[in-house]
């Protein structure tokens, strides 16, 4: 048998004790970890735990597993939202096909979770969205998924919002440029399958009734030309207006989640001017690397903002306090020794693991901001933290608890 | 259902390498074509220009008489079979086909007719109200041919749809392929990289090597009466052999003793210093096993078998010869071009599974003088290719479908087409 490991994968070292030798399907269940199930697979998948963390691993044919492994591994490079791969064992005896072992996308969720069940702010329309986003993506960067579908996304829950992850790239190809052929046929397949995946819901009897398959995967293909035609058209405009109309249209393109590479302004004698923006594919990660470089808690993009926001208004208490300037590195190593990790310590037991630490924490400013309306003035994050722990999270279904969670308490 | 038409279709990327270069070629209304070659042959850059995924650079694509050059693939109103295999698990089988028909809205009646139509070509009846989970693995790959029938597409494409199957599957599926093609007659374009595949399937196999077609033919005119060195040593397993040989009056010389050539190959051949000449594996044999009448049609040598491989019904004999080194490195070029093994200059014969033979031994062999070609070594043309019997194979098998897909026809087992169509989805 072979193994072929992405470094850094010292994390993952323990994998290679596994009986990769025998078929997934035969494995001892004690090495396994029952996680809920995730989408529908044409293959063999497991879950297993090494060191805290969680890997998924996947029976496929040898020739698709290295292809797999290959863009996967491209795609984290680039910074496209794609699950992390580890590595594959090849040469199994028998003839078996590969495994692929991915990392578990921690705190994700599934559409079959999203859809089945009523979520007042959790709109059907505000996933499929998140999946255009995704999908846009992608094509941006010349990848043809090939197999756009709800059971191959995960989502993920970023201050309040989702963000969308692929998680299968077997079809996948990359073009140095897609041809409109391409991303049509791509649209055109997602179309189908999300189809396909929410009347499947629905003869399941899991779908809320108010949702009808068609109409949303009929929505799909709209919503994808509007936001390829948002983030890729030409504009014309006087001028004059220049200023404004460039930074409207930056400011759109982020608001949106895309990073913009380059802009190009052609001007014309008569006062017009033409603005072609290279719109990028990665996600903006400007907040992110702010707050890892000030605390080194990885988080996502919108969670960063918020956690920067309360980062900075806890400095300028500190000034006011002190009387002195306090330098940016102090009020951050501060804000997370005395604000942050006081507060995700205190998370209850029985309730860690359903939401994300950065999520729990974007989740007592919200219910902090609620309950300093109500009573008038600031209750402060101690006692909004308090009232969140007895009766927000609990609300938080148990069946979300992320796994590398559930493995930590068992240790 | 309709013909597909491509007429100097030309594909060339950024860097202006043709993918596809030049190629014309028709398929007949309900014909099962197959595009066949080497990795970097052009043949999925073909059907991705039939599907709408890829720019045609230049020439015309017609589907149904009508260019469809600029049309978005779902206006194409084509079927990529087992492009969606999922099966949804809450679903019954009855709907895991009908689901592309709802999403396009059709009747309720449409769909029960379309779908009981499907499934009765599929034998899937008796599995229609129930949930897909103990389909065998067969059941299931029919399952997403019955989402294809349901579409009622002009045409069905595969794109290496068994490669990723074992083996035992593959060989089940390419059967019910051929029986549902026949059957619908539908006309249909399959790729893929497996000469057996190729030849098992396929009305007429298009054979290509950098983006150009070298010969489009059926299986068996492929076999008998290859148009070059490339066609020949890509269609047959085991391959072809390729001897160095050399012409004396009307005989060729070669390592494995002189082979006469009738008259008109001989004038075919005649003028060149060193030549190629092919034989297929079957047509040696254990000399002590010909029988008498037989033994003068071809000519008998001795040779030192290094290796032989007894399979119950068949068995081989590897047999080194000597090769002149410009030959030498034509053939390496040639295996290498054709995916094939590192190429060692040893013939491979099939001999009689009886046949005593032993390995590392000489034995005496005889080989069938009558059936061989004889290539030009610089340009790979076959000098002694008989187009016309290579056209009345042709013509045979053609005659054949048109028979099948009348009978098809008669039997009322052909879907789609005609005033019910209502779009596919």
């Amino acid at each position: 048998m072979r193994y072929l490991f992405r470094p850094p994968a010292t994390d993952g070292a323990g994998l290679l004790s596994l009986p990769f030798h025998l078929p997934l399907e035969e494995w001892d269940p004690e090495l396994l970890l029952e996680v809920p199930q995730r989408g529908i697979s044409r293959h063999v998948v497991r879950f297993t735990a090494q060191g805290g963390h969680v890997y998924a691993l996947k029976e496929i044919p040898e020739r698709l597993a290295r292809h797999e492994y290959a863009l996967l591994g491209q795609f984290e490079e680039e910074g496209l939202p794609s699950v992390s791969v580890l590595g594959i064992c090849v040469d199994r005896p028998d003839d078996q096909d590969a495994v692929l072992v991915t990392r578990y996308l921690e705190y994700s969720m599934s559409y079959r979770y999203l859809f089945s069940r009523p979520h007042g702010e959790h709109s059907e329309e505000q996933l499929l969205d998140t999946m255009v986003v995704l999908l846009v993506r992608l094509h941006l960067a010349g990848v043809f998924w090939g197999d756009c579908s709800l059971s191959n996304t995960l989502f993920r829950l970023d201050a309040g919002a989702f963000t969308a992850h692929l998680v299968d790239a077997e079809t996948s190809e990359r073009h140095p440029q897609l041809s409109p052929g391409q991303r049509r046929y791509d649209v055109d397949l997602a179309r189908e399958r999300v189809g396909a995946e929410l009347l499947d819901l629905q003869a399941g009897g899991l779908l809320p009734s108010h949702v009808d398959p068609i109409e949303v995967a009929d929505s799909l293909p709209v919503r994808y030309e509007a936001l390829w035609e948002e983030v890729n058209r030409e504009e014309v405009f006087a001028l004059a207006e220049q200023r404004q109309r460039v930074a409207e249209r930056l400011q759109r393109l982020n608001d949106l989640g895309f990073d913009v590479g380059e802009i190009e302004l052609v001007t014309d004698p008569e006062g017009g001017a033409r603005l072609r923006v290279e719109t990028r594919v990665s996600e903006p990660g400007q907040n992110r690397r702010e707050l890892f470089r000030l605390t080194g808690l990885e988080v996502q993009e919108r969670q960063a903002r918020r956690l920067l926001n309360d980062l900075r208004a806890y400095r300028a208490t500190l000034e006011q306090k002190t009387g002195a300037p306090v330098p940016e590195t102090v009020a951050g190593y501060r804000w997370l020794a005395e604000s942050y990790q006081p507060v995700v310590e205190a998370i209850p037991p029985d309730l860690a693991g359903r939401l994300a630490p950065a999520e729990v924490f974007h989740e007592i400013l919200e219910h902090r901001w609620f309950l300093s309306e109500k009573a008038g003035h600031d209750v402060g994050t101690t006692k909004a933290a308090r009232s969140y722990f007895a009766t927000v999270l609990p609300r938080t279904p148990k069946e979300l608890t992320t796994p590398s969670a559930i493995v930590g308490s068992r240790d | 259902m309709a013909s597909i038409e491509m007429r100097n279709i030309v594909k060339q990327y950024g860097d202006g390498y043709p993918a596809v270069n030049d190629v014309s070629l028709d398929i007949a209304d309900g014909e099962f074509m197959i595009l066949v070659g080497p990795s970097g042959c052009g043949k999925s850059t073909l059907l991705r220009m039939i599907v709408g995924l890829e720019d045609i650079t230049s020439g015309d694509m017609l589907i149904g008489g009508k260019r469809v050059n600029d049309l978005a693939p779902r206006d194409r109103n084509l079927s990529m079979v087992f492009q969606n295999y999922a099966l949804y698990p809450h679903m019954t089988v009855y709907e895991n086909i009908a689901f592309p028909l709802r999403l396009a809205k059709v009747s309720d009646d449409e769909v029960r007719r379309r779908v009981t139509e499907a499934s009765d070509v599929l034998e899937l009846k008796d599995h229609l109200e129930r949930k897909p989970a103990n389909l065998s693995g067969g059941q299931r790959q029919r399952v997403a041919m019955g989402r294809a029938i349901v579409r009622q597409a002009e045409a069905f494409l595969f794109d290496e749809p068994l490669s990723n199957l074992d083996a035992k599957l593959r060989g089940q599926m390419r059967t019910e392929i051929s029986r549902l093609q026949r059957r619908l007659g539908i006309t249909t374009v399959y790729v893929t990289h497996d000469q057996t595949e190729a030849m098992t399937l396929g009305d007429r196999v298009c054979v290509l090597r950098k983006g150009k077609i070298q010969q489009v033919a059926s299986p068996r005119e492929l076999y008998e009466q290859p148009v070059n060195l490339f066609v020949a040593g890509f269609i047959g397993s085991p391959p072809m052999n390729f001897l160095p040989a050399s012409l004396d009056g009307d005989r060729l010389q070669t390592p494995f003793g002189p082979i006469t050539l009738d008259e008109r190959r001989a004038a075919a051949v005649r003028g060149r210093d060193l030549l190629l000449v092919g034989i297929r594996p079957e047509y040696f044999e254990d000399a002590s096993l010909v029988d008498e009448a037989k033994r003068p049609l071809g000519s008998l040598f001795r040779a030192r078998v290094d290796v032989t491989e007894w399979l119950g019904d068949s068995q081989y004999a590897y047999i080194p010869y000597e090769a002149p080194d410009t030959i030498r490195d034509q053939l390496r070029e040639l295996s290498r071009e054709l995916d094939a093994e590192e190429l060692r200059t040893q013939a491979i014969v099939s001999i009689d599974a009886t046949s005593r033979i032993r390995e590392g031994r000489e034995a005496e062999f005889w080989l069938d003088a009558r059936k061989v070609h004889v290539f030009d070594p610089q340009t790979g043309d076959n000098l002694t290719r008989d187009a016309e019997a290579g056209a009345r194979l042709t013509q045979m098998a053609t005659e054949d479908r048109v028979e099948q897909v009348q009978e098809a026809q008669a039997q009322g087992t052909t879907v789609g087409g005609g005033a019910s169509r209502a779009g596919a989805a």
